[in-house]
């Protein structure tokens, strides 16, 4: 059988993520952070009007960006780069909706420690095998190419003992991509129903979020967040596999603790060797730990 | 291509007459748009003469119907469907008026677009369709809408009287979004965005397609170099579609080792994307007027990197066609004979796949297609899945040349300047945009009034293509259904709008 040898031919090519952090994403939109401006700053004004999916806001003269509803399309990054610039990092999922939000307040801590605590009791008998249904409630159709990507051999997420399973009884994580069509509310609600406790609900990107570009209409919902309790959110449009790999593990409690936080993210200029390698392609297993490895 | 709306308006009457007698003289019917005006619905028959774009329109006063075109024209059906659930208007004559995009109670309101006004949140009529056959142990199969694997949702209704597949119905208005209506009373800029989700596996040659619109009507020419960038992006993006194709099929095939390689290789070229532009659907890249920036690796990384795909993606295509279990799953399989991809007027890698050859990158250019060499497919003419997948093999070769090309003439024109977008002023009127997708030929009716959008209507290869669907499965048995829909490589997304 000529396909044995071949699939032996590239050596090793699966990421280490989360037991070492993954270099990809050099130069990539993972997300964008917000660095505080001049106080009644006018510009600020003028990019959350010209934010298409008015993601920016403005508190105590102050701008704040709503990742549940941004869709990385770069224009305040453009408008205003001083304030608003890309990250690359992908670690971005959030256990609650307000979290989302940056620069994120510190009047929510007990609230957050209280929703993770009160997942990771729900989750506890899930950790070494946990099954995920995938459900298309309105997507663009990226969105399901980004969550099947979490099966090739560069994400392998059957190493951490995540598979997707067809039938909701079997499953323990409702993964749900897209806006919240009101044709699939009937069926992402029954399939929901016939999930066994524990179950948990990861909606996955800013469709699901919050609606993104599409929003509210006749015909969609504005996410699934009102149709479903979400656990746990993952930006992005459509968000990365890393993305939703940081968001799973988020859900079922198996990150590192280093790699809990909503907005952590690596702001260390990374070793160039590092990044080289990372921009071509998946990393090997010689990628030298990070310092900031576990 | 500007459409003149003052033209005189002729009778609805003589509509199919004109519009077939049109087809039969050797015009491909590229589709039929519905636009709400004051005092009714525009109907636009688009037509491909001779590689140019022209259409035929009639005005249906409210309150009247229209003759309808499929009884002669089958390639129509699927869009006197649509335009009966988003207009609420009737094709006398249609063989089967079921709802498709939008299933609303008889009597309730339509989103009517074009008109300009917004619709209240509607309640779906998602009930049971009555079965189609009669006869002793048919039964009905209903595949989806939620599916088993990560699949976008969709439901197949299959009538069975239990291996074969006489009969097949597609209901794809689980997942419409109401996306014409979403484009209404955006600016140009932000349409863009939205064309790029419209179906979001053919980002570029939506936004390319919508691009290609609002230009003409500037009358604005891009900068060369932002073409060549455009022929880059879009061309990764046919590249990833067609493995896509594959790796689907070698999952139904259980083909394992094939799966995993297939399925690097794909990831290799969204990582690439994202290195060349921040985003691994190419989103962002195009923009009104040119694309927003040059090609972010130099000529030598990015050739590197093709290389390493393209030597690896070739030898383990070249094996997965030479793997006799993966064939006999494929040969003889979903056929579409020639005559039938002609009536319906199949476009893409499915419609070549049964000898309809036109890409609209040579017959129609835009962007700096006209500039580069290619070289035609041959007419594999069997018009099975083999056929299909042979055609997707001949285009990611003809991708990666092309690729090639375009980096060349980029280093060749590199500094001749540095502009990659002209302004696009003073926009208004109604044209249409194409750009030949990973799917198909992906078209766009945009209608811009002081700046705003006021009608756009993107039409996907995936809805001109999933008609014809039903049709490929004579011959074929329920175990054949996941190679047969991997095949034709569609998105439901760019199908329910």
């Amino acid at each position: 059988m000529p396909w044995i040898p071949r699939g032996l031919r590239d050596g090793i090519v699966t990421s280490r993520y989360p037991h070492r952090p993954d270099g990809y994403g050099e130069g990539f939109r993972g997300t964008v952070v917000v660095h505080p401006g001049r106080e009644g700053d006018h510009r600020v004004a003028a990019i959350a009007e010209a934010c298409p999916t008015g993601a920016i806001s403005i508190e105590a003269g102050q701008p704040r960006l709503d990742r549940g509803r941004c869709i990385l399309c770069g224009r305040c990054t453009e408008m205003y780069p001083q304030a608003f610039r890309f990250d690359p990092g992908f670690e971005s999922s959030a256990v609650r909706r307000d979290r989302l939000v940056v620069p994120e307040g510190d009047e929510d801590d007990a609230a957050l420690a209280l929703a993770r605590s009160e997942l990771a009791r729900r989750v506890k008998a899930l950790r070494r095998s946990v099954h995920i249904r995938h459900v298309d409630a309105g997507s663009d159709g990226a969105d399901e190419w980004e969550v099947a990507a979490l099966t090739n051999p560069v994400y392998d997420v059957q190493r951490l003992g995540i598979y997707f399973t067809a039938s909701p009884k079997h499953a323990d994580l409702l993964l749900v991509t897209g806006v919240g069509a009101v044709g699939m509310l009937g069926p992402l609600s029954q399939t929901f129903e016939v999930m066994p406790e524990p179950k948990v609900v990861i909606a996955a990107g800013v469709d699901a979020i919050s609606g993104g570009l599409i929003g509210n209409g006749y015909a969609t919902r504005g996410g699934v967040a009102d149709s479903l309790p979400v656990d746990v959110f993952v930006p992005g449009s459509p968000p990365t596999p890393f993305a939703l790999l940081h968001g799973i593990l988020l859900a079922i409690g198996l990150l590192p603790t280093a790699r809990r936080g909503a907005t952590r993210r690596s702001m260390n200029p990374r070793p160039s060797v590092q990044s080289e390698r990372a921009a071509h392609g998946p990393s090997s297993p010689e990628d030298p730990p990070r310092e900031d490895g576990p | 291509m500007t459409i003149d709306r003052s033209a005189d308006s002729p009778s609805a009457d003589t509509f199919a007459e004109r519009v077939t007698a049109r087809v039969e003289g050797g015009a491909r019917f590229c589709g039929l748009f519905g636009c709400a005006v004051a005092n009714g619905t525009r109907l636009l028959a688009i037509l491909s003469v001779n590689g140019l774009l022209d259409t035929e329109e009639v005005l249906v006063p409210d309150g009247e119907c229209f003759p309808s075109l499929s009884s002669r024209l089958p390639a129509a059906i699927w869009y006197e469907r649509e335009i009966h659930d988003l207009f609420g208007l009737e094709a006398v004559g249609h063989p089967r008026l079921d709802p498709l995009v939008l299933p609303l109670r008889a009597g309730s309101a339509r989103p009517r677009p074009g008109s300009g006004k917004s619709l209240d949140p509607v309640e779906i009529d998602s009930s049971p369709l009555p079965s189609h056959l009669q006869g002793e142990g048919v039964f009905t199969i209903s595949y989806g809408p939620v599916r088993s694997g990560v699949f976008e949702s969709v439901e197949y209704l299959v009538e069975t009287p239990g291996e074969d597949i006489p009969y097949l119905r597609t209901r794809v208005f689980y997942k419409h979004r109401g996306v014409e209506i979403r484009f209404e009373g955006m600016d140009i800029a932000d349409g863009v965005l939205l064309a790029e989700r419209c179906e979001g596996v053919a980002s570029v040659a939506h936004a390319i397609a919508y691009c290609g619109a609002i230009e003409q009507m500037a009358g604005v020419d891009i900068p060369p170099a932002a073409g060549l960038v455009r022929v880059v992006h879009a061309e990764l993006e046919r590249i990833a579609n067609h493995l896509d194709s594959f790796i689907r099929l070698t999952d139904a095939a259980g083909l394992a080792v094939a799966y995993a390689r297939l399925t690097l290789h794909k990831e290799r070229v969204q990582r690439l994307r994202a290195r060349l532009c921040g985003s691994r659907f190419g989103r962002g890249v195009v923009v009104p007027g040119g694309v927003a920036g040059p090609l972010r690796l130099d000529a030598s990384q990015l050739l590197a990197a093709l290389d390493e795909i393209e030597h690896a993606t070739r030898a383990d295509l070249r094996l997965l066609m030479a793997t006799p279990s993966f064939l006999d799953r494929l040969r003889g399989t979903g056929v579409v004979p020639p005559d039938l991809a002609r009536s319906y007027a199949a476009v893409g890698p499915v419609g070549r796949g049964s000898g309809q050859m036109e890409d609209v990158r040579f017959s129609r250019p835009y962007a700096a297609y006209e500039r580069l060499g290619h070289q035609l497919l041959e007419d594999k003419g069997d018009g099975d899945a083999l056929a299909r997948q042979q055609v997707r093999i001949d285009e990611i070769t003809g991708a990666f040349h092309l690729i090639r090309q375009a980096i060349d003439r980029l280093s060749e024109d590199a500094g001749a300047s540095d502009t990659w977008s002209v302004p696009v002023e003073r926009v208004s009127g109604e044209t249409l945009g194409w750009a030949e997708g990973p799917q198909g030929e992906v078209l766009y009716l945009v209608g811009v009034e002081d700046g705003r959008l006021v009608r756009v209507k993107p039409r996907s290869a995936s809805f001109h293509n999933l008609a014809l669907f039903h049709a490929a499965f004579p011959k074929d048995i329920l175990t054949d259904f996941a190679f047969i829909e991997a095949s034709f490589g569609l998105s439901i997304a760019g199908v329910a709008g």
